[in-house]
């Protein structure tokens, strides 16, 4: 097996030494990390070179991840968009039911080659929760996860995953009680226990090496799928979607497309209850250069430099930043990125749901809303991949308040506005 | 007009002549008020202390502990703005003439723009800043215009740094280095870790030969007996949470948050005379 799994293209986009992706990245790190943070990028430079450390990443991949993901067209949801060919990777169906699992893996390995032997991560919806502690279970890892006290609730099944595998949870109860304040608290950690501790960072933000190492790892997802639709549809597609939080699963679609400038990238943020109310998380959209754990990129920002609470319907997308590379693609016009509200999103997931028996994560639905919008600008012509990162399992509660499908609570439905069905033929409403 | 990086060279020169170890207190601004903040550091000062540091409030402390988050919390809620920043400098400044720097996360700096930042530190009569999380590799501009603007850039070493980077960090910085006595965040500990000795020998060891540059040690300090075990082989001892949590303790009772610091700041100064 080859090690394409996760070394990037040397023709592809690389940092700087310094970690910089044109003006975006670096390393804006207190000084008690300096010297964690340097070993994390000597020894994953040593990693990448050394064959032993491809062939057991790959073997996981393989065999216990499931790896190669499938990629599945999806007929009667692409009636809704336009008529454009629409295809799903889904990385739902890996272990653990998102694309997470493929940077938690690596980063284990790493982890055990470091000599450390407790792991800390943050999780928004819980699903990098999941897959590190699947990871610490599966390498005897002491495990801690920081989640912010907001999304332990509205992610509740996920903190049972967790500690079902072993691991701690902490509920943060600072700032805006999700993401970026399990960050924060993830962070302190990672001070004061260095010696023994690796922070398995989830996405493809934070300081260098993170944001480029947790692509490489990810970047599997787009080198399947360009592989998968040049045999299904006999050529590129005319466009690559995915959500973008931090950003983990987009540049992980993207970045195995980067060198064919006829693809699109686009990724879809969240915008919540509307870019213009206020209550959005789109970063890209409608923040402002700045830094933020640890990298220059755009950040969600008053005028003096604090941090503004972000909203989103979606934990995994709940989010005042964004990688760096992202913020690059934004700048230099290779990639598009678009906001999508969550009414949009929900729509999307429910229609999903009842066109192709595939119930989505809410934060893919945010992806599979921009391919409506997108496959109807295309039209019957278009060819869209569309990365579906998760599965939706641990967002029934939410789904079911927004639809009014519990028997006992039709009158939260009605709160939530969820009224607009009519794409749906037949519909339950 | 210039800041005081002279000021505060000077005052620390000044209590190594008294052989004893410089007393620096640690407020963030806005806290509990703008007014009351500015009141708080005066009583510090007036009780004992040398120097002082002002806090800017941030959404993201991370490198804060419980208490300190808390009073930011209160500082922001309460609307604190860069310019009340400014101003809580210049009064504390003007009303004792003792050397105030500015404690700050980067991204603020950043987006109110450094030019603008330093010129208006040094027209408030700042003596520099303290940045704990802006690494000396990404402070090439900061520093271009703090020298221009004579502030002192206060960079922050811990046990885990190696000598190589206290040798680029002492090189960089100015006014004094922040040795961290442990690693982790701020907030008061029992006990003073052991590795901060060493790190205050390690920086010395590391500053250019015939360059003056003290160490002052902080984290964890929070009462007159870890006072003076530090000032044994510091410069200066650096106090931040434990004035911080009276002003918490004295639950909105402005006066006895400022006797309270005050007799703090007073006992601390004690502590740090080494034939006390």
């Amino acid at each position: 097996m080859s090690s394409e799994f996760f070394i990037p293209d040397p023709d592809g986009q690389v940092p700087t030494a310094e970690g910089y992706f044109g003006a975006y990245g670096g390393k804006f790190i207190p000084e008690a990390l300096v010297a964690a943070v340097d070993e994390v990028a000597v020894e994953y430079d040593k990693a990448k070179s050394d064959p032993e450390f491809a062939r057991e990443l790959n073997d996981l991949m393989m065999n216990y991840t499931g790896r190669p993901s499938a990629l599945t067209e999806v007929p009667r949801f692409a009636g809704h968009a336009g008529g454009a060919r629409i295809l799903l990777k889904r990385e739902d169906l890996n272990h653990t039911g998102s694309h997470k699992i493929n940077n938690v893996l690596g980063q284990a390995l790493l982890t055990r080659r470091m000599g450390k032997t407790r792991v800390i991560a943050e999780t928004g919806a819980g699903q990098h929760g999941v897959a590190t502690a699947t990871a610490c279970a599966l390498f005897g890892l002491d495990c801690t996860i920081y989640m912010g006290e907001v999304d332990t609730q509205r992610q509740a099944l996920n903190v049972a995953r967790m500690r079902m595998l072993g691991a701690e949870v902490v509920a943060v109860k600072s700032g805006s009680r999700t993401l970026k304040d399990a960050i924060n608290e993830a962070f302190r950690d990672w001070v004061a226990n260095v010696d023994r501790t690796h922070y398995l960072f989830g996405t493809v933000a934070g300081p260098h090496p993170f944001p480029a190492m947790v692509r490489d790892f990810h970047r599997v997802i787009g080198v399947e799928a360009r592989r998968q639709i040049l045999e299904r549809a006999g050529r590129l597609p005319d466009a690559a979607i995915a959500c973008v939080g931090g950003g983990s699963n987009a540049i992980g679609l993207f970045h195995a497309f980067l060198p064919d400038a006829d693809v699109r990238l686009i990724g879809c943020e969240p915008a919540g209850h509307g870019v213009e109310t206020g209550e959005h998380a789109a970063t890209l959209t409608a923040g402002e250069p700045g830094i933020l754990h640890g990298s220059r990129s755009y950040v969600l920002q008053d005028d003096e430099g604090q941090i503004t609470e972000p909203y989103s319907i979606s934990a995994g997308l709940d989010y005042p930043g964004i990688g760096p590379e992202h913020a690059h693609l934004k700048d230099s016009g290779r990639g598009e990125y678009r906001a999508v509200t969550d009414d949009a999103a929900m729509q999307a997931l429910r229609l999903l749901s009842r066109t192709e028996g595939i119930i989505p994560a809410i934060e893919s639905a945010h992806a599979l809303a921009g391919a409506i919008e997108v496959g109807k600008e295309l039209g019957p012509d278009g060819l869209i991949v569309v990365n579906l990162s998760g599965r939706g399992d641990k967002d029934m509660d939410t789904a079911a308040r927004y639809f009014g499908l519990y028997d006992t609570d039709a009158e939260v439905a009605a709160d939530a506005g969820a009224d607009d069905t009519a794409e749906i033929e037949g519909d339950a409403k | 007009m210039s800041g005081n990086i002279q000021l505060l060279s000077d005052t620390l020169a000044a209590a190594k002549a008294e052989d004893r170890a410089a007393l620096v207190a640690y407020l963030p601004a806005g806290f509990p008020t703008v007014d009351g903040g500015i009141a708080a550091i005066k009583a510090v000062f007036d009780g004992g202390a040398d120097v002082v540091e002002v806090g800017l409030p941030h959404s993201d402390p991370v490198l804060d502990g419980p208490v300190i988050q808390t009073a930011d919390d209160i500082a922001l809620r309460g609307g604190v703005r860069i310019a009340d920043v400014m101003r809580t400098v210049r009064e504390a400044h003007e009303a004792t003439g003792k050397p105030v720097l500015v404690m700050t996360y980067w991204n603020p700096i950043d987006r109110y723009g450094v030019e603008r930042f330093t010129e208006e530190l040094a027209a408030a009569g700042g003596a520099g800043c303290i940045l704990p999380d802006l690494p000396v590799q990404e402070s090439a501009l900061w520093r271009e215009h703090a020298d221009k603007h004579g502030l002192a850039t206060v960079f922050v070493v811990a046990p885990s740094s190696r000598d190589e980077r206290l040798a680029t960090i002492t090189a960089a910085g100015s006014g004094f280095v922040y040795a961290a006595s442990l690693m982790g965040v701020t907030g008061t500990r029992e006990s003073v870790g052991e590795q901060a000795a060493d790190l205050v020998r390690r920086t010395r060891a590391a500053v250019e030969p015939g360059r003056t540059l003290p160490v002052c040690v902080g984290l964890g300090v929070s009462n007159a007996a870890q006072a003076k075990e530090v000032a044994a082989f510091a410069d200066g001892v650096i106090v931040g949470s434990a004035f911080v949590k009276r002003i918490l303790d004295a639950d909105g009772d402005e006066a006895a948050g400022l006797a309270a610091v005050r007799e703090l700041a007073a006992e601390l100064a004690e502590g740090v005379r080494r034939d006390s």
